[in-house]
């Protein structure tokens, strides 16, 4: 199977005459059913009808993360929520969680979305599709899910965690897709190495991998070691989820999935949509969806887009892979960080000092997160005991909050860089 | 009888305890006793020295952390049984030591051993009782 769906393969013109008729209806619609955004459409000039053309698109108004959490949780739904059929959510920037609601409908457009990306990786009804990524709120564990079931292959259900087991089921159970992040990837090579499995024992032919930034380099080791095709997917939760893009064969950039989603790049500083091939900000507007449609969602994470046709026939565009934010989101292990939020936590602990960095590293293929945060006179102690309560209280209380395991590290005052004007709050030091 | 202990937290990284003790030199203070406790990431060094005040202020001058605690020395004869003779009394009267450590006096007769206990007073009346001579601050730091 070359691809999924026809509409991959699409004659430029055909498909975009399609996101036209879906971007009036979807803005006409959510002018009509959420108040939010016919405010936001009113200021901009906008009523039902107005579009007329694609290139109206960069005179609507843009979606933040902001937004979002400022309609928590179902403001921004565009239909009752009797139609609502699914929830999911990541973390936000100040304990609100960014909510996402899908209609039956959704979840069957997501679904065909995600199949499409794993013909991509070489699946038909008779691979076994090994999801290591986290099932829950968060949407790489249902989304691949669901995209195996809608294709006919076989879900595996393995979530995260646990990796001597997935070897095992790998072996036992034959999986020929896996699905995680690129670094749980390599770990699972380390703990096949580990228990001896040879490569004959398992059929692993190739890779679906994301929700964490990755390098080609990276992707070289995990062919190499796994002996397989990696594929780099994209997405977000407030886009869809897993499914936005996904790297076809030629390994030169990701295709968008132009037919529910459109691409813009934007300067982040002014709003500017940028000429073909410049680097900025990732805008997406939703064209295929009910329950929650985005208009210019602004990402924050950087790329570029290229427009050229591409060797393996379909005609949607393709997105480079992630460079970059444009905000200090760290991302770790799926989970998404920001240090404002750890300083929030750490404000909250009597007599910290409020200087503190968070520095990222991939040590043996897992990212460590480490919070250095710097001893004052009234949290030092002669005793060690005392100092290492102190630190296993800021563990505890970052790593409940944050959701994500860390490390911390007692500093000497004034041995965290102080910058002039912005602290750098976050330091990343994975060679990605 | 009690005796001011300053403390020091040091990174674990080259240099910090050669910038540490330069910078008491510096300023002419004599160091009589020091233990270091120590983690993977940082180490804590516990000074007894001739001028406490002064100690205190070249160190906060120099941008380290520093507490002050008061501890209690106490001299016990340098022979094999010497340091567990001087443990009995605390151990009977239930005062908890947190740390200690000891050194050796000039004249090489006596050793000195620094205790940090939580019941401070407690421990000086148990250690006279025992026929300790608990020593007082200025004779500490004058050795």
């Amino acid at each position: 199977m070359d691809h999924f769906n026809p509409v991959e393969t699409w004659e430029r013109d055909r498909l975009q005459a399609l996101q036209l008729e879906r971007l009036q209806e979807t803005a006409d619609r959510l002018f009509e059913k959420v108040p939010f955004f016919r405010r936001k459409l009113e200021e901009a000039g906008f009523k039902p009808g107005d579009v007329k053309s694609l290139e109206d698109l960069e005179k609507l108004p843009f979606t933040t993360k902001d937004d979002l959490r400022d309609n928590y949780p179902f403001g921004l739904f565009a239909v009752p929520m009797r139609d609502i059929v699914r929830i999911h959510a990541s973390s936000g920037t100040t304990g609100k969680p960014t909510v996402v609601g899908y209609t039956a409908q959704d979840i069957q457009v997501w679904a065909d979305l995600v199949a499409r990306a794993i013909v991509v990786a070489g699946g038909s009804q008779d691979d076994v599709v090994h999801v290591a990524y986290g099932y829950g709120l968060f949407t790489g564990g249902l989304g691949l899910h669901y995209g195996a079931e809608k294709l006919g292959a076989t879900a595996l259900p393995m979530s995260g965690g646990n990796t001597k087991r997935q070897v095992r089921m790998m072996v036992d159970f034959g999986s020929t897709i896996l699905c995680c992040t690129p670094s749980y990837a390599l770990n699972i090579a380390e703990v096949m190495n580990e228990l001896g499995v040879e490569r004959g024992e398992i059929k692993l032919k190739s890779a679906i991998l994301g929700a964490e930034p990755w390098s080609n380099e990276m992707r070289d080791e995990i062919e190499r070691v796994l002996e397989i095709s990696a594929h780099d997917i994209y997405g977000l939760s407030e886009v869809v989820g897993p499914g936005v893009s996904i790297e076809c064969v030629e390994k030169k950039g990701l295709h968008v999935f132009e037919d529910s989603f459109i691409p813009e790049i934007i300067d982040p500083g002014t709003g500017k949509v940028l000429p073909p091939g410049e680097s900025g900000e990732l805008v997406f507007t939703n064209i295929n969806k009910e329950g929650l449609a985005l208009l210019r969602y602004r990402t924050r994470d950087i790329s570029k887009l290229i427009k050229e046709a591409c060797p393996c026939g379909r005609t949607h565009y393709r997105m480079e892979r992630i460079t970059g934010r444009t905000d200090d989101m760290l991302i770790i292990r799926g989970v998404n960080v920001f240090p404002s939020q750890v300083e929030m936590v750490l404000m909250q602990i009597p007599g910290l000092a409020p200087h503190y960095q968070l520095v990222v590293d991939r040590i043996d293929n897992l990212d460590i997160l480490e919070v250095q945060v710097e001893v004052s006179p009234e949290t030092f102690s002669d005793e060690i005991k005392r100092l290492e309560d102190l630190e296993r209280k800021i563990r505890d209380e970052v790593q409940s909050y944050l959701g994500v395991s860390v490390k911390v590290r007692l500093m000497e005052p004034r041995s965290i860089g102080r910058s002039e004007g912005k602290a750098v709050r976050a330091v990343d030091k994975r060679r990605i | 009888m009690k005796v001011r202990q300053i403390s020091v937290f040091l990174e674990n990284k080259s240099g910090r305890l050669l910038e540490a003790c330069k910078s008491l030199a510096e300023a002419q203070v004599n160091i009589r006793a020091l233990s270091i406790a120590e983690t993977a990431d940082y180490g804590v060094l516990r000074l007894i020295v001739n001028d406490p005040d002064t100690a205190m202020r070249v160190m906060v001058e120099n941008k380290f952390t520093v507490s002050e605690t008061e501890v209690i020395a106490v001299e016990v004869p340098d022979r094999p049984g010497g340091l567990a003779a001087v443990l009995a009394p605390l151990y009977e009267t239930n005062v908890n030591i947190e740390y200690l450590y000891c050194f050796v006096e000039k004249s090489g007769e006596s050793a000195m051993v620094v205790f940090r206990v939580e019941k401070l007073d407690e421990a000086i009346k148990a250690l006279q009782a025992g026929g300790y001579n608990v020593m007082r601050e200025e004779d500490v730091y004058i050795i």
